[in-house]
């Protein structure tokens, strides 16, 4: 299979994809620039983390605009597998391919650590390799973090499963002391309806090597293997 | 030219981090405040009867799901028309 990894004017964690991808995976990986406007014969597409456009206005807004986001719209509509990590989340609900809105940290620092998130919907192609309740260690980098959405839509996702990843402590207890940003019921990852669109503000790409502390993250990568080799 | 202001803020009800830092650094100085919401200010210039604001708004400049816009109409020079940097 072949992916995607999209870079915008100030993505800074497209290198680091393209590495997973391809060195760790040993996947064909198509780097895409954000004027292309065809993402034809890709499998699968990762907007990475960064700083698009110096997160002017809202962080991913600008992005969101870029002309490869047709033709990431267009992908997202046939039901390829469309991963946003941290800034590509944001330009993902900027974009409205996802639900909800990503606002300032709680208390206001940019956070850089490690955390524990728990698996809650394994029925995206990214999640389909893990069980729901499996707990993943990944680092999370981001000042606009705290996922919100109306009560309505709160509700709605959590009754379509589209609740893909919620922090929690290390032994999957959602716990407020375990909320970095204080994300609305602890969030920290949703999927479109169809659940080929999945956002999630913790970095799998810096968590899949042994040297960097966790490979737990690559799980989140080699789901999609299984989803499109099930696929064909 | 036509120039339109716009004012960007939260929507009451959305927890506003930045309006309560500030909030807090102004009580510290000893100002009685009740409440602070930040927001962002934008200056546009439109040929005249050009562009939806209002459109612009709801699609880009503000973030519908969070945040609130006021539109003002005036004549007033926009603050970097003519350039004054030393």
């Amino acid at each position: 299979m072949i992916w995607g990894v999209v870079t915008f004017p100030g993505s800074n964690c497209d290198r680091d994809c393209v590495h997973v991808l391809r060195h760790v995976l040993a996947q064909d990986v198509r780097e895409v620039w954000h004027e292309e406007r065809s993402l034809s014969g890709l499998d699968a597409v990762v907007l990475p983390g960064g700083f698009s456009y110096g997160d002017y206005l809202r962080a991913g807004a600008i992005a969101a605009t870029a002309p490869v986001m047709d033709a990431v719209r267009t992908a997202a509509g046939r039901g390829v597998p469309v991963l946003g990590i941290c800034n590509g989340f944001q330009i993902l609900t900027e974009a409205g391919l996802l639900p909800g809105t990503l606002l300032r940290n709680r208390h206001l620092r940019f956070i850089c650590r490690d955390v524990s998130v728990r698996v809650e919907s394994a029925r995206t192609p990214f999640t389909q390799r893990l069980d729901n309740g499996a707990v993943l260690r990944m680092p999370i980098a981001h000042a606009e973090g705290r996922y919100t959405a109306s009560p309505d839509v709160l509700r709605l996702l959590e009754s379509k499963r589209q609740v893909v990843f919620r922090y929690c402590d290390p032994d999957g207890q959602v716990l407020p002391a375990a909320n970095p940003n204080g994300a609305a019921r602890a969030i920290a990852g949703v999927c479109n309806r169809a659940g080929n669109v999945v956002g999630l503000m913790p970095h799998p790409e810096r968590s899949a090597e042994g040297p960097l502390g966790s490979t737990d993250g690559r799980q989140i990568f080699e789901s999609v293997l299984l989803a499109i080799a099930g696929v064909r | 030219m036509r120039t339109v202001r716009v004012v960007i803020t939260l929507k009451p009800g959305v927890l506003d981090a930045p309006g309560q830092a500030i909030r807090q650094g102004l009580r510290a100085l000893g100002f009685a405040v009740d409440e602070v919401r930040a927001g962002k200010y934008l200056e546009l210039a439109l040929p005249h009867g050009a562009g939806d604001v209002e459109e612009m708004c709801a699609r880009f400049l503000a973030n519908p799901l969070i945040e609130t816009w006021r539109i003002e109409e005036g004549e007033r020079q926009m603050a970097t028309a003519g350039g004054t940097a030393e």
